[in-house]
């Protein structure tokens, strides 16, 4: 961070020179754009349409799962500024679902919305973390520095993969959780290394978070192995960064085991806690009652 | 009973096309890191900036209401001062 201004990349007075006529006025934002745009949405030859569409669906139902959990903490949380973050991280993640599922759904000829709303429990391979309902602020922070940490490292190495529209949606998450994780561990490090109590909470959360952790890191066995080989995963990353956050923020690294399978399924295999049927009972309820409504 | 809130920050954002940082409002932050995280969560975003700063209010000096005559009033009738007599140069822009 910066105390002054050394954008020497991008001259304010090159851009005026550049592009006066778009009529719009600097405050409102230009320069959207589509993250899909002129990508050729057919299934590259040679991969197997049935392990992407898995796995599109997995990374998807993640990200729709836990932005439904942050989504809960509107309105819940101490701070003005801190809700806003919340729920733009939450708006990131339905962002990556809504463009995943779509892709899934692009190939099984379903929308994004009936993937969403219409699959039963079993059909949701999203990991058992994304699930875990937060029981404080330190909870939410501790989860979503190990989400984003894994999800980072990830969508890094699958901006390159074999999909075009896979690759791309890497790519456009990548900025995204690369604040994700800045966010997470700013305030892991602030409460860790805060107050007594404020130590005691994060770690409690952080020894309660660990167990499901574990799911992160196993191989997802529906991974296409031309787009994503999960042996190049780069778990060596991923440890630095925690180790890292955790050393900063003096919270010692748990050594539990994880969560373990439930007669040799996880998440991934449409396995789920106790508290998935409720949130698809409040996330679907009101799409199954009005199937044919629009918004 | 002591205050437990935060400090107000005030945020000033540059477009991508200004030229200069514009004040756009304030929030509450415990330190100037956590403002500018602050003020990326709540100012930009609709794509409005390329830039922030964030400054502590409480560290802005500010010209009070009382002196606006004697601060301000003797420059109103200095027209020599507005450099209205030149021709500017084609090349020149943003004047």
């Amino acid at each position: 961070m910066s105390t002054a201004e050394h954008d020497f990349d991008d001259s304010p007075y090159d851009l005026l020179a550049a592009d006066t006529d778009e009529g719009h006025r600097w405050a409102f934002g230009t320069g959207f754009t589509d993250p899909l745009e002129g990508i050729d949405t057919s299934v590259p030859e040679g991969l197997d349409p049935g392990a992407l569409v898995r796995y599109c669906l997995a990374l998807g139902d993640d990200a729709l799962i836990y932005s439904h959990r942050l989504q809960q903490w509107v309105a819940a949380l101490p701070e003005l500024e801190e809700e806003t973050a919340v729920a733009n991280i939450a708006l990131d993640l339905l962002g990556q679902a809504r463009l995943l599922l779509a892709r899934a759904g692009g190939i099984v000829g379903q929308t994004e919305d009936q993937l969403a709303f219409f699959r039963s429990e079993h059909e949701f391979r999203n990991v058992r973390l994304a699930e875990h309902a937060d029981r404080d602020f330190a909870e939410l922070v501790v989860r979503l520095l190990l989400f984003s940490t894994w999800r980072l490292s990830l969508f890094s190495s699958l901006s390159s993969c074999a999909d075009p529209v896979l690759a791309a949606i890497a790519a456009k998450g990548v900025n995204e959780l690369a604040y994700h994780r800045d966010y997470a561990a700013s305030w892991v490090v602030r409460l860790g290394d805060g107050t007594p109590l404020s130590h005691a909470k994060t770690q409690a959360a952080l020894d309660a978070l660990w167990p499901l952790a574990g799911e992160l890191l196993r191989p997802d066995p529906d991974a296409p192995a031309d787009v994503f080989d999960h042996s190049v995963f780069d778990h060596g990353a991923f440890d630095a960064v925690i180790d890292s956050v955790l050393a900063t923020a003096t919270l010692d690294r748990p050594t539990s085991a994880p969560l373990a399978p439930v007669a040799g399924k996880t998440g991934r295999d449409g396995v789920h806690t106790e508290a998935m049927g409720y949130i698809l009972a409040e996330l679907q309820s009101v799409a199954r009652a009005h199937p044919d409504a629009t918004w | 009973m002591t205050d437990q809130s935060w400090p107000l920050f005030e945020v000033f954002l540059r477009g991508k096309r200004g030229l200069n940082h514009v004040h756009v409002g304030s929030l509450h932050a415990a330190d100037p890191e956590m403002a500018l995280h602050h003020a990326r969560d709540l100012y930009t975003r609709r794509n409005e900036g390329v830039s922030i700063w964030v400054v502590r209010a409480s560290d802005i000096t500010a010209s009070s209401p009382d002196e606006k005559d004697p601060f301000f009033k003797p420059s109103g009738d200095k027209v020599y001062r507005h450099p209205t007599f030149y021709e500017i140069p084609d090349d020149v822009p943003h004047m």
